[in-house]
């Protein structure tokens, strides 16, 4: 990858030789990549290869035990208040939603910016309905989220995480949970969210979506990158025996 | 039985009242305290609560009344004895509601910790915010049994002395002839008292299994 030397000014994310274990298992192997603000990376692989873990090192839900991570220029330390800086920056959207179900719609929204920011009642509630607009769920708002199909709770999901106005924002998974006829209007709020600007790092295995969006295709196996390039290099011409295959089996159903 | 022998039994009834609220109110507050020092990384504080509510749990209610009703007086505290019997609850209580609450906080889905940290909620607000509401919820039926549990526990207060409804029950008791009608009367109180709590708790449940659905 050659980018402009002006590249390490923009620079949102970097990841330096990072290393991680799950006790004797080693989980990633000597990770290093940066990404550029407003970049959309889309991380894919085979299950297990890392790509969750990868992003998950990236806001300290999972430790790392080597290697330096940045993001915004913020180092990653084990100490709490680099964490919690770098979580204020980084919104997360799960497989599972996760949204808190004793919680209407719209408090799911306000809690962190309240809690977390200090926003007043109205300001968050302000914040909060503006976001749900966005995502086109706002009539949605006093409702529950068993109330909510599949597709709304991400949508959801991804309002609550913008509610803190983050400067990046990692996708794990987002549509795997989902049932098909759900998964585009996720994309689309997703392709959306793109188009205004956010860098995102996305592990997806939609395909699709990574041609239309992503700058750069990241592949990943066994805890390690295997390649990486922009899209259409990468689906066209991958150099690696590992892409190819993986391809093969995910673009050939 | 006479007025001012019912008079009497209401008077106990008073003492077991108070006994239940003291214990289950500190309980509660220990309980609370148990359950997240168990859930917490901290090491010590976890094996100090894991030994704790070992300890009273696997003791019987009354040799932890006696403990602390002779043993503090050994120790040199001159107190009354419904306090001895309220401390010793509360110990109780707070070993008991510790362990049931420990289980409902871990059976929060992993997902939602996650979630939280991942909007950079604190510790005190991610319980306080997200983990315990849902961790209620869980452990209603089980709170809501220990409670009644509680109530009917306090009739063990009887045998150091303090005159609670039991108690008084069987003064009265040795004093007209007749137990039968006076521990129905009893037993009937105590119905009284854990009945509608039992209903209460149903109600709470389908509260907020109807707030969530």
């Amino acid at each position: 990858m050659t980018y402009s030397s002006d590249a390490q000014a923009d620079t949102m994310i970097t990841l330096d030789h990072v290393e991680k274990w799950y006790g004797a298992f080693k989980a990633l192997h000597d990770i290093s990549m940066s990404v550029r603000q407003g970049e959309k990376i889309v991380l894919c692989g085979p299950s297990g290869s890392g790509k969750s873990t990868l992003i998950r090192c990236i806001n300290y839900l999972e430790p790392h035990q080597k290697g330096e991570i940045r993001v915004d220029g913020i180092l990653l330390g084990h100490q709490a208040k680099a964490i919690d800086a770098i979580r204020r920056e980084v919104g997360m959207v799960f497989q599972q939603f996760n949204l808190f179900p004793h919680l209407t719609v719209l408090e799911n929204c306000m809690l962190a910016p309240m809690r977390a920011l200090g926003l007043s009642k109205a300001a968050a509630e302000d914040r909060a309905r503006g976001l749900l607009e966005r995502v086109k769920i706002a009539e949605q708002a006093a409702k529950y989220p068993a109330q909510l199909s599949g597709g709304q709770q991400q949508r959801v999901a991804i309002a609550r995480a913008l509610c803190m106005q983050p400067k990046v924002m990692l996708f794990d998974e987002p549509t795997s949970a989902l049932d098909p006829e759900m998964v585009k209007e996720v994309l689309d709020t997703m392709i959306g969210l793109a188009e205004d600007g956010m860098t995102m790092i996305c592990v997806t295995h939609e395909m699709g979506f990574a041609r239309q969006v992503a700058d750069r295709v990241i592949f990943m196996a066994e805890g390690a990158i295997v390649e990486q390039a922009p899209p259409a290099e990468f689906f066209s011409n991958p150099r690696h025996e590992r892409t190819r295959k993986f391809l093969g089996e995910i673009l050939n159903h | 039985m006479g007025k001012d022998e019912f008079v009497f039994l209401l008077v106990g009834l008073k003492w077991t009242v108070v006994l239940s609220a003291v214990g289950f109110v500190c309980g509660c507050l220990g309980g609370l305290a148990v359950a997240l020092a168990r859930t917490s990384d901290i090491k010590v504080l976890n094996k100090a609560t894991a030994a704790y509510i070992g300890v009273f749990q696997g003791t019987p209610l009354l040799m932890q009344l006696f403990v602390v009703y002779y043993g503090l007086a050994l120790v040199g505290f001159k107190i009354d004895a419904w306090i001895a019997v309220a401390i010793g609850l509360t110990l109780h209580a707070s070993a008991y509601l510790g362990e049931i609450w420990r289980g409902s906080i871990e059976a929060v889905p992993r997902g939602q910790t996650e979630a939280a940290k991942a909007l950079s909620l604190k510790y005190a607000s991610r319980m306080r915010d997200v983990i315990l509401p849902q961790a209620l919820r869980i452990s209603l039926p089980a709170t809501i049994g220990f409670l009644v549990q509680l109530i009917k526990g306090t009739s063990l207060a009887s045998i150091v002395g303090f005159t609670e409804l039991t108690r008084a029950g069987n003064m009265i008791s040795n004093q007209i002839f007749q137990p039968l009608t006076v521990f129905a009367i009893v037993g009937l109180l105590y119905f009284l008292m854990c009945c509608p709590l039992t209903i209460f708790g149903a109600h709470l449940e389908r509260r907020f299994a109807a707030s969530t659905r």
